[in-house]
């Protein structure tokens, strides 16, 4: 659109613009809907959501435009568009159409409709895009904080509501502590390599020994920071209380697609600077990810709280995703894409059903909120089914398929244990997941009212549940979408 | 997008050596610096003649009389303007920069690029206005 429009004014734009011409795109209408909030009355805010979704549109469609190349890097190597960012641009981008979707009625009955809602979630979709391209310590950083910072702000959305309040304060306080740490490593790398450039500084620690302090202390500040983006154990204790003051929608999207973005960053910085020092860091994931696993599913299996037992879920999953990366072969890879592109649908998903809970006077956030629910609104019932059983990784759902790759990779790598912890830890997380369903399926209604679905929603849970089931079925398509990351040229120096 | 290559035209300095001994003299100027303080402060109360007296000891305001405690709760208007302030400062420290290498840039572009960045700067500012941070009688 812009390119049209000012080339059509007789102007030429450098062709790298065309590069972050996604971004652009998302800003622009994040701009835009600042300025149109204004002339919008109470009624009509909706129109705010509709620009936010042809801005999404729009920035699909400049992303689109990328889709076949590969790794071109642009503006002084600070960004690289390669399969891999163009994959989780796309992730990003979903996500943030299908929680517009979901946000509308949500914020309507919550009485917080307004227009810095979207300009604030598309600026934080810029920010993630950033994360997934970006090169060059210092784009990463400025991405991850854009991410960061829109959402401190739609945590805390909710003003009248404390547990939004105290979500978004602890949220703010403990993210700028990581983000503090997260940057005291990025300056030891960049201290190493003399570069804020990940292939040079890549170089750099490939020359060094792997026992240095230095490259020590900034493995583990850089790990601290970017697993607690992550939510990985320890540093998960924020997830509950952040997912349960946010609005549903938000909760979604940090779980989701923050969640996503911080991988991306992750693997980006695991598997080009990190990558010659694996010895000492492979051990470690291993450990988070059983810890993760460990307390993500026995600390749901207690709460009554869906959105608290969505985040333990969610520790449980990032935990099923480092395996990923510990085995590190392309099966790892592809399955960590997989599964991520799953979990945006699956758990938006699960997060869409507590929002049709929401009513005029219920918060809908307990789990006997959704007793009988399968009398009530059967719709709904069938589709939690669907979202629960693909989260637990039962087949035919695409949860399944995401595992199995994971599963796959630990297995070719020798790693037995951990195959065997992570089949393992699947009982529990069937027990709290069916709960979730007993309760809608099998519990007396109690009187409570019947769910109304508007049309936005049922889109977007449309979506979710097509999703699922086709990826579940005929996976092959979505699989070799998620494979084309592994031809960015990063990670095709590691895995040669 | 066909006309697009992967041009990689990052230079700068790789470490060397010697490359922390480019910041030798600021090493030693924060020495010097901090040796300096300690002197003068230590030789005033050491030499100095001390006269302590009631005036002394009040808090210097500009060379008013002191009224009231400092500590009482301030309008939140206050901080709204004192961070509004901070951040169209911030985002003016951008012009130093772009007028340093504004030579360097293609014709006309550093002038676009600028005026996009002004534009988006004003957003933000009509956005404040209307939202009424700035009336101060709200």
């Amino acid at each position: 659109m812009v390119q049209d429009l000012l080339s059509r004014l007789g102007m030429q734009l450098p062709k790298e613009f065309a590069l972050i011409l996604p971004q652009v795109q998302l800003g622009i209408f994040a701009l835009g809907i600042l300025l149109t909030d204004f002339l919008l009355d109470r009624k009509s805010r909706w129109w705010n959501a509709v620009l936010a979704l042809a801005g999404v549109g729009f920035s699909g469609k400049a992303l689109w435009n990328l889709r076949n190349l590969e790794d071109v890097s642009a503006y002084h190597s600070s960004i690289v568009v390669d399969p891999f960012a163009v994959f989780f641009g796309f992730l990003f981008l979903i996500s943030a159409a299908l929680v517009i979707l979901l946000s509308v009625r949500y914020l309507e009955i919550e009485d917080e409709h307004h227009g810095e809602f979207y300009a604030l979630l598309l600026l934080a979709t810029i920010g993630m895009m950033f994360l997934a391209t970006g090169s060059d310590l210092i784009t990463l950083f400025l991405g991850l904080e854009t991410m960061a910072l829109s959402f401190y702000v739609l945590t805390g959305f909710l003003r009248h509501r404390k547990a939004s309040n105290e979500g978004a304060l602890k949220y703010v306080l403990l993210g700028a502590f990581s983000s503090g740490i997260l940057a005291y490593g990025f300056s030891l790398m960049y201290g190493i390599g003399g570069s804020t450039n990940l292939a040079r500084i890549a170089q750099a620690y490939a020359e060094r020994s792997p026992g240095d302090p230095l490259v020590l202390i900034s493995l583990v500040t850089v790990s601290a920071g970017v697993f607690f983006k992550i939510a990985a154990v320890p540093f998960h204790m924020w997830a509950p209380d952040v997912y349960e003051g946010a609005p549903t929608s938000i909760t979604a999207s940090i779980s989701v697609a923050s969640k996503a973005a911080s991988f991306a960053l992750l693997l980006r910085i695991f598997c080009t600077a990190f990558w010659p020092i694996r010895p000492n860091w492979e051990m470690v994931v291993a450990g988070v990810a059983v810890a993760s696993m460990t307390i993500g599913n026995f600390g749901a299996i207690t709460q009554s709280n869906l959105k608290r037992l969505l985040a333990y879920s969610s520790i449980g999953h990032v935990g099923y995703m480092l395996l990923g990366l510990v085995a590190g072969t392309p099966d790892g890879f592809k399955g960590i894409a997989f599964y991520l592109l799953v979990y945006v649908f699956m758990n938006t998903g699960a997060f869409a059903i507590v929002i049709l809970l929401r009513r005029e006077g219920v918060i809908g956030e307990d789990i006997e909120d959704l007793n009988g629910l399968i009398s009530r609104r059967p719709v709904a019932a069938i589709l939690l089914l669907i979202f629960m059983l693909s989260l637990a990784g039962i087949p035919p759902t695409a949860g399944f398929i995401g595992k199995y790759f994971i599963f796959l990779s630990l297995i070719e790598t020798g790693h037995y244990v951990l195959a065997v912890f992570a089949a393992l830890y699947i009982a529990p997380a069937l027990y709290y997941y069916f709960r979730v369903v007993v309760h809608a399926w099998m519990r007396e209604p109690g009187g409570a009212a019947r769910p109304t679905i508007s049309v936005a929603q049922g889109v977007a849970l449309a979506a979710c549940t097509l999703f699922i089931l086709v990826a579940g079925l005929l996976p092959d398509r979505f699989i070799n979408f998620a494979g084309t990351t592994l031809q960015s040229q990063f990670l095709q120096m590691i895995l040669r | 997008m066909t006309g697009l290559h992967s041009h990689r035209y990052y230079t700068s300095a790789t470490m060397s050596p010697g490359y922390l001994g480019n910041y030798a003299p600021l090493l030693i100027h924060i020495l010097v610096a901090m040796a300096l303080a300690g002197v003068l402060l230590s030789l005033s109360a050491l030499v100095g003649p001390h006269r302590p007296s009631r005036e002394k000891a009040q808090a210097y305001e500009c060379g008013m009389r002191p009224t009231g405690d400092a500590r009482h709760p301030f309008d939140v208007k206050f901080y709204l303007v004192a961070i509004l302030f901070i951040l169209f400062d911030v985002e003016a420290i951008f012009f130093y920069p772009w007028a340093y290498v504004y030579r360097n840039l293609p014709r006309l572009f550093g002038f676009y690029e600028m005026l996009l960045y002004i534009g988006i700067l004003l957003v933000g500012y009509i956005y404040l206005l209307k939202k009424g941070a700035l009336d101060w009688n709200k």
